[in-house]
């Protein structure tokens, strides 16, 4: 790292002997999954600079955001909505939860039998190492899934401040009522925690910046179609992923400016693939920094992911706000109708998530689709037995992969992952 | 005709099949030990073929090491039984570490595939732990097994929980035999778990080492009420179907040998 943050991170309390450790894992990662793919936009240089100043640079804004008076937001979820934090000046940051990390100090508080995000989040919080969590004024959780509901009654005692948002578990007006009290009141927590109050121009603004964002994932999101594929799956994966850490307008505009690069290297028929390779949805739990285990698998398999439908991917990403309203009311509820679409396998029934799979097939190619199940995240895993039943009934193949945070099942993952693409190679 | 390699290099064993004119030439089983390459470079010693294909768990170590084709196991086993058995559209492999269920459409073209999870229950492995916690030769084993004519039931799965199961039902007295039927059994029901996975279509072979087994087979037609196609060789229809996944079929410049690069 070019600066030194060392004050800053004994500043934020961390465990800087630990902090080191996951530096070192984190970067030699990096480093043998994405810096030693061949054919990558030039435009990624801007998300190489982002990951290496990940716990860095970053969170040195975020730190210097506060001392003006910004109030920093963590959170666990796309349903904790960013329009809100924005228009009190706020930020939103993504919280650590995608590797193991100290795992015997998670579960003297969670059983064994915890899913790796829950269990990683716990970890990272525990070990001190997650630099975000430690500059976030206020944690903000959501009752999505058993899982997390419990946990956070625990993660509470970990953390400066925790607020948590319930949400509905059906799509009906109950459902919808309960979101938009919920958001209400989470409306009013960012006014008390900012000591500002929302005004509707501000959250005009505000649901601008988020939806440029979205729109900007979109663009990339379509861009994929294209065979070959311009940009491969694991740096669009990043380029999701790191939705949840940057600056929004600056990540807006450098998305846009890879997409232009894209939109030329498609003209020209390049790609970060072959023409004719396999080409893989991947569909399923959600891959935060740095869970990278599944995509690298697929794509050191000659395939190429060309769509992730995912909350770090187009189920976060897919729907804009409507920023008409001329109330803060008005703007409010078409925050809940936006939100309330997102089909997370936590609502019962959830039909419109097969119906997204079956459209995100549809719009950028894909050959095939490969289930990525947290183990013991009951809502995907449970789910994934009738969405693997009806698209193979569409003759959409499908794999199943359920795996955890470990390396040990690598190889396991990689020979159905290599019969998978043969498969599809028919 | 080129003569096209099949290699197979598994957890327990290594497989080498050379196929030339439409049959197999010669087919080989070796150990695996702790330096599979030692063992592929000695069934390879002296052998000339045009094309290898390497498949199994060693594969990537394999083509590291040595100019060759790669193809999965899964789609090898499925090209072999495919080759050996025209009508076949379900394989079971039971191999030494895993246990796997393909199914191949009217065509012979890989369908869908199930494996067990990633722990040796149900495998070869698990098979030979058990023989050895009883104090018996793996075919002493399945000898006693198929004369009891009772079963401790073992509830167990995992090979570790289960080697402890076995130590109590000897402490408690029970017969090895009836234990050994027990462990077959045992596989065989979380065998079946497995294929009712998929819709299995006849006619299913029975491939990998676990189909020497005879009490296994007997168990697990017992309990699918389906007869099994046993092939001559059960081991090598992976590295058969190796063989045969070549696309650089009618290359016939040149014969190669085994050549082993530096690390």
């Amino acid at each position: 790292m070019a600066e030194d943050y060392t004050q800053m991170w004994m500043d934020l309390g961390l465990d800087l002997k630990a902090h080191d450790a996951l530096l070192g894992v984190l970067g030699s990662m990096y480093e043998k999954t994405f810096l030693r793919q061949s054919g990558r936009p030039e435009g990624m240089k801007y998300f190489d600079f982002v990951m290496s100043e990940v716990h860095g640079l970053r969170i040195k804004e975020l730190m210097d955001a506060r001392t003006d008076g910004r109030k920093v937001f963590g959170s666990f979820c796309v349903f904790v909505p960013e329009e809100l934090v924005l228009a009190v000046h706020g930020i939103l940051v993504g919280l650590c939860a995608g590797a193991e990390f100290a795992p015997d100090e998670a579960e003297k508080l969670l059983p064994r039998n915890t899913c790796s995000l829950i269990k990683g989040a716990f970890g990272f919080a525990l070990a001190k190492v997650c630099p975000y969590l430690a500059a976030s004024d206020v944690v903000v959780g959501e009752n999505t899934c058993d899982g997390k509901k419990k946990s956070y009654e625990i993660f509470r005692d970990l953390v400066n401040d925790m607020y948590v948002i319930d949400l509905p578990q059906v799509k009906s007006d109950i459902g919808r009522e309960l979101l938009r009290q919920e958001y209400k009141r989470f409306a009013t927590i960012v006014e008390e925690v900012s000591g500002r109050k929302i005004e509707k121009e501000a959250l005009k603004k505000a649901i601008e910046i988020v939806n440029a964002k979205r729109s900007a994932m979109h663009r990339l999101a379509k861009l994929r179609a294209a065979d070959p594929a311009p940009i491969s799956g694991l740096d669009a994966l990043l380029a999701n992923q790191v939705f949840f850490y940057d600056d929004p307008e600056r990540f807006t505009k450098s998305v846009n400016e890879i997409c232009d690069e894209l939109e030329i290297r498609i003209e020209k028929g390049e790609g970060s693939s072959n023409k004719g390779a396999s080409r893989i949805l991947v569909s399923g739990c959600p891959m935060a920094v740095p869970n990278w285990k599944l995509p690298a698998i697929i794509e050191n398999s000659g395939a190429v992911i060309v769509g992730e439908e995912s909350c770090v991917g187009e189920r976060g990403t897919r729907h804009l706000t409507s920023s008409e309203g001329d109330s803060v009311d008005a703007l409010i509820e078409n925050i809940v109708d936006r939100y309330f679409k997102i089909d997370c396998a936590v609502f019962t029934p959830n039909p419109s998530r097969l119906e997204h799979i079956q459209e995100m097939v549809r719009e950028y190619n894909a050959d095939g689709v490969i289930q990525y199940n947290i183990q013991f995240c009951s809502p995907y895993q449970i789910e994934s037995n009738p969405v693997e039943r009806d698209l193979e009934k569409d003759g959409i193949p499908v794999l199943r992969v359920d795996t955890d945070y470990s390396q040990e099942d690598t190889e396991q993952i990689r020979t159905r992952v290599e019969a998978f693409v043969e498969r599809l190679q028919g | 005709m080129a003569i096209r390699a099949g290699i197979d290099i598994g957890s327990r064993s290594i497989k080498l099949v050379l196929f030339e004119n439409g049959s197999i030439l010669k087919a080989e089983v070796a150990d695996t030990t702790f330096d599979p390459i030692a063992v592929c470079r000695k069934l390879l010693d002296g052998v000339d073929y045009h094309a290898i294909t390497a498949t199994g768990y060693g594969r990537r170590l394999f083509s590291q090491r040595c100019p060759c084709n790669v193809v999965s196991e899964i789609k090898a086993v499925a090209s072999g039984a495919r080759f050996l058995l025209e009508e076949c559209r379900t394989v079971l492999d039971i191999g030494g570490q895993d246990t796997k269920v393909v199914t191949l459409d009217g065509c012979g073209k890989l369908d869908k595939f199930l494996m067990n999870d990633r722990c040796a229950a149900g495998t070869g492995r698990f098979l030979e732990v058990m023989a050895a916690a009883l104090s018996f030769t793996y075919e002493h084993f399945t000898q006693a097994a198929l004369s009891a004519t009772r079963a401790e039931k073992l509830n167990s799965m995992c090979t570790v929980f289960a080697e402890s199961e076995v130590i109590s039902l000897v402490a408690r007295g029970a017969s090895r035999e009836a234990i050994a039927l027990g462990i077959h059994e045992s596989i065989a029901t979380r065998t079946l778990a497995l294929m009712k996975g998929l819709q299995l279509e006849d006619t299913i072979m029975f491939a990998g080492g676990g189909a020497d087994n005879p009490c296994l087979r007997r168990q697990l037609e017992a309990a699918l009420g389906r007869t099994l196609y046993l092939p001559d060789n059960p081991r090598i229809v992976a590295a058969l179907g190796a063989a045969l996944c070549d696309d650089t079929k009618e290359k016939e410049n040149g014969r190669r040998q085994f050549v082993v690069t530096a690390d």
